[in-house]
């Protein structure tokens, strides 16, 4: 293992406490290193908390800020934070109109953030991200992963919570917005923990994890490494079957790098992607491009469809300032 | 009833077990899941350890639940709770019918079910913790109870892993014994050790 670092087990304080330095126009740290939250909140604004294992930067903290988050809650590499972190984080950013907790559909997230919920003061919903379709979804499963998409529902919700909106409207838009989200990942390199020192998974160097997912887990199938355009029409093809029908539909395209595949590759890949949901009469109307739901060092993307309508687009597009994210503000 | 004494032998030999098996787990882990298993127990134990005067010192209801509490702010990940879970419902289940050992841990484990969404045969740790909870209402000694633990821990081998982070590789999951099945039979054997 090759890694920037002084001790395995200071390397989320240390890199906590450089982020906090660098952004400190935009976000603190909370005390004992238990969450990033946004420099000035807005009075009355519903909170917006979000939180995960470290490891799939800027995703969560670098979307703390105007037009997206007010906290985010930073568990250890791969590992969810635990409730404490997410009740100090609300104590820290709820100004009295309630707190909407976004969480990726990965079961020790889930556990935590409702044993949060059960031990909160005040009102709490909890809006659950499942966008991965290359996991079958089954009473008899834990379901689909939540990965790229989590920042679309993210930003969506968090446009819409500085207009002004309820809790209750917020989490009906957070809903709708992840029904109307697929992602599909491949990668080509495994990814390696700090703590364990070892590659997740063997990999070869002419093979593919088809359908990983954000934690170096395994996906569908391994495969051998085809064509560019060969691995985009299957995960295009993935998420467009997942659809009911897209034929027609106006979209938000996103590529997603895992951390380690460069930008002209990405950028390649969007194009085979744009290229192939334009042929099934998809409409690409928004874009983004680079590495925001990252797996440390694994190599590979993820594409991601949010189909957007007249309520989400403007959402969309509303001003977003954040160490991630940051248009028109 | 169990002396404050006892209490810290308890305790004492979780977290010396765990700390044992630390790096076994994390293999268990790596092979199905994400190899932190080991990493979060022990950080969890070590937790309760550190506390072990304060935690001591409290009646046996407070105490399970003050493990539990420290166990869900300290593992993270899906043991944190469910562990936690385990521990807190115990204490409660204790102060409810005091000295019903068995009926309260039967409770505790239905609670582990409850937050994780899982049943028995799923590859998880309430492969261990039923069919211990059964043998122990059936009144078998702590020596049984450790045998049919460990038996269970191996059947979960054979088994396609239904929840957890290994159920996202299927059939693939077959052929490994599940972490969290492995860390119930770890804690089991340290407490009832205690009283072989």
């Amino acid at each position: 293992m090759k890694k920037l670092m002084n001790a395995v087990e200071s390397i989320l304080t240390e890199s906590l406490d450089g982020f906090a330095a660098a952004h400190a126009d935009i976000v603190t740290l909370g005390p004992e290193h238990k969450f990033i939250r946004r420099r000035v909140l807005q009075p009355g604004k519903v909170a917006l908390i979000s939180g995960g294992g470290t490891g799939h930067e800027p995703l969560h903290a670098g979307f703390v800020g105007l037009g997206m988050l007010d906290a985010a809650c930073p568990g250890q590499v791969f590992t969810s934070p635990t409730p404490d972190q997410m009740l100090a984080a609300a104590e820290a950013v709820d100004t009295g109109a309630g707190v909407l907790y976004i969480v990726k559909n990965y079961e020790g997230d889930v556990m935590n953030f409702d044993m949060a919920s059960e031990m909160a003061a005040g009102p709490v919903e909890k809006v659950l991200v499942n966008d991965d379709v290359a996991v079958e979804d089954s009473l008899y499963t834990t379901g689909r992963r939540g990965v790229a998409g989590t920042l679309v529902v993210e930003k969506i919700v968090g446009a819409a919570a500085e207009q002004g909106r309820d809790l209750a409207a917020l989490k009906a838009l957070g809903d709708r917005v992840n029904r109307a989200t697929r992602s599909m990942g491949v990668a080509l390199t495994s990814c390696t923990v700090p703590a364990s020192g070892k590659p997740m998974f063997e990999i070869g160097a002419d093979e593919m994890e088809f359908g990983v997912g954000i934690h170096g887990e395994p996906g569908r199938r391994r495969d051998r490494l085809k064509s560019a355009d060969a691995i985009a029409e299957e995960m295009c093809a993935a998420i467009a079957t997942d659809f009911d029908d897209i034929s027609g539909k106006s979209a938000l395209l996103f590529i997603n790098g895992f951390g380690a595949t460069p930008s002209m590759e990405l950028y390649l890949m969007y194009n085979a992607a744009r290229r192939m949901f334009e042929t099934r009469g998809v409409k690409i109307a928004r874009s983004l491009v680079g590495n925001y739901v990252t797996s440390l060092d694994m190599a590979g993307c993820s594409i991601t469809l949010s189909l957007l309508d007249d309520e989400i687009l403007p959402l969309w597009d509303a001003p977003v300032h954040t160490a991630g994210l940051r248009w028109g503000a | 009833m169990i002396s404050e004494a006892q209490l810290r032998a308890l305790i004492s030999a979780m977290a010396t077990t765990i700390a044992a098996h630390a790096d076994e787990l994390a293999a268990l882990d790596s092979a199905i899941g994400d190899g932190d298993h080991g990493a979060n127990m022990k950080r969890g134990f070590d937790a309760v350890a550190a506390d072990i005067d304060q935690i001591a010192a409290k009646p046996l209801p407070d105490a399970l639940k003050a493990i539990g509490t420290k166990l869900v702010m300290t593992v993270g990940g899906a043991s944190g709770p469910l562990y936690g879970t385990l521990f807190l419902a115990l204490g409660k289940e204790l102060a409810a019918t005091p000295g019903d050992y068995a009926g309260a841990f039967r409770k505790a484990v239905d609670a582990v079910a409850a937050r994780g969404k899982s049943e028995i045969g799923q590859k998880t740790m309430l492969d261990v913790l039923y069919p211990v909870a059964d043998a122990l209402r059936a009144g078998k000694e702590p020596s049984e109870l450790i045998a049919i633990a460990n038996a269970e821990v191996a059947a979960t081998g054979p088994r396609k892993a239904i929840r957890g982070r290994a159920s996202f590789l299927g059939d693939r999951s077959i052929g490994h014994i599940d972490p969290g099945a492995r860390s119930s039979a770890l804690i089991l054997q340290a407490v009832l050790g205690a009283f072989a």
